[in-house]
């Protein structure tokens, strides 16, 4: 199935800002991020969207959906 | 008293704009403090000049409504120092702003307060100088304290809006939580790198905890990235404009979204983040 991938902020750097990939059915959020080298640690991983809607690592990407990964920020 | 007050102030103002040397000499001649000279000025429809090119963008009762207004700034470093310069000058009537902290050399990159000759000296107290400096009729109440959930509560009740200008993911929380049983509005802002976001949480929104809910790690990309000098300067920016509109009741706000911004690409997204209560 095919997948787009957006991802935003310091997510983007030696990566991509949007990319459109072919996952087997039945990929989670978090097996797209392994695949991508993103760490699933907090420090990198803060908000994750499919759709425009709030997801989770567990959450099962359906065919055309699109992702979005936020890094958190905190500073000040 | 004040209707003599008043009647002064008309004999001074020229075409309803009050000069400040007129303002600093009727508190001399009436003995009324600078702030009661505003308060009676703005009531009677007279503009102190420093105001002027905020009209028509508001209006002479918006100015007024402003300086009647109390918004408190949790957070003095980066965010906190443009955000209670762009309140001070927009004549906001009263701020009252919490920091522990110092200066020290590794902020003069970007917090607008941060001086050579003010490094070791208080975050707060240099921030009430330049309010002192830049508009001296706003009431600057400076805390140069940690923000703690009980004082928080105590110094919080009364204020109109919040903004939170912190630096770690847990005092944010913290910071929500008291906001949202005060029923107060919180106007989110955090920084990192070349990158920004801002959201603006009311009473029954739960936007900080979507936002960072499970994070059990207490700060973001800031930590990698550092933070430039510009991205203070529009995340705090941004988030006075949202304040000013919950203030005056005008305009679109940040609510229920968030803001992310990008400064590296020139990119800003605005992602629904409704609430899930």
């Amino acid at each position: 199935m095919i997948i787009t991938i957006k991802l935003f902020a310091s997510l983007r750097l030696g990566r991509f800002k949007v990319r459109v990939c072919e996952y087997p059915e039945g990929t989670t959020v978090g097996q797209v991020l392994d695949s991508l080298s993103i760490t699933r640690q907090e420090m990198e991983i803060g908000i994750i969207f499919i759709n425009g809607k709030r997801a989770e690592f567990a959450s099962v990407l359906q065919a055309d959906d699109t992702l979005a990964v936020f890094p958190p920020v905190a500073g000040g | 008293m004040k209707q003599e007050l008043a009647r002064l102030i008309c004999q001074r103002a020229k075409n309803s704009r009050l000069a400040w040397s007129d303002q600093v000499k009727l508190m001399e001649e009436t003995g009324f403090n600078l702030r009661i000279v505003e308060d009676q000025a703005l009531a009677e429809g007279i503009l102190p000049i420093r105001y002027q090119r905020n009209v028509h963008a508001i209006s002479i009762d918006e100015q007024y409504r402003l300086f009647n207004s109390r918004v408190a700034v949790i957070g003095c470093g980066g965010l906190g120092g443009y955000v209670i310069e762009e309140l001070a000058r927009m004549g906001v009537g009263c701020i009252t702003a919490w920091d522990y902290d110092y200066f020290e050399e590794h902020n003069l990159n970007r917090q607008l307060n941060a001086q050579f000759d003010n490094l070791g000296q208080s975050k707060v107290e240099a921030a009430a100088r330049r309010v002192k400096k830049i508009n001296p009729a706003v009431e600057f109440i400076g805390l140069p304290r940690k923000f703690e959930e009980q004082t928080g509560k105590d110094f919080l009740t009364g204020i109109q809006v919040v903004i939170d200008a912190l630096d770690n993911i847990t005092t944010r929380m913290m910071l929500a939580d008291i906001c949202r049983n005060l029923n107060i509005p919180l106007v989110h802002g955090a920084i990192g790198g070349w990158y920004g976001q801002v959201t603006t949480q009311f009473s029954g929104d739960n936007t900080l905890e979507q936002l960072y809910g499970k994070n059990q790690n207490t700060r973001g990309i800031e930590v990698d990235q550092g933070i430039l000098s510009f991205v203070p300067a529009m995340v705090a920016s941004l988030q006075v404009a949202e304040a000013i509109k919950i203030l005056l009741g005008r305009g679109d706000l940040l609510r229920g979204k968030v803001m992310f911004i990008n400064l590296l690409d020139m990119d800003i997204e605005i992602m629904e983040l409704p609430s899930t209560q």
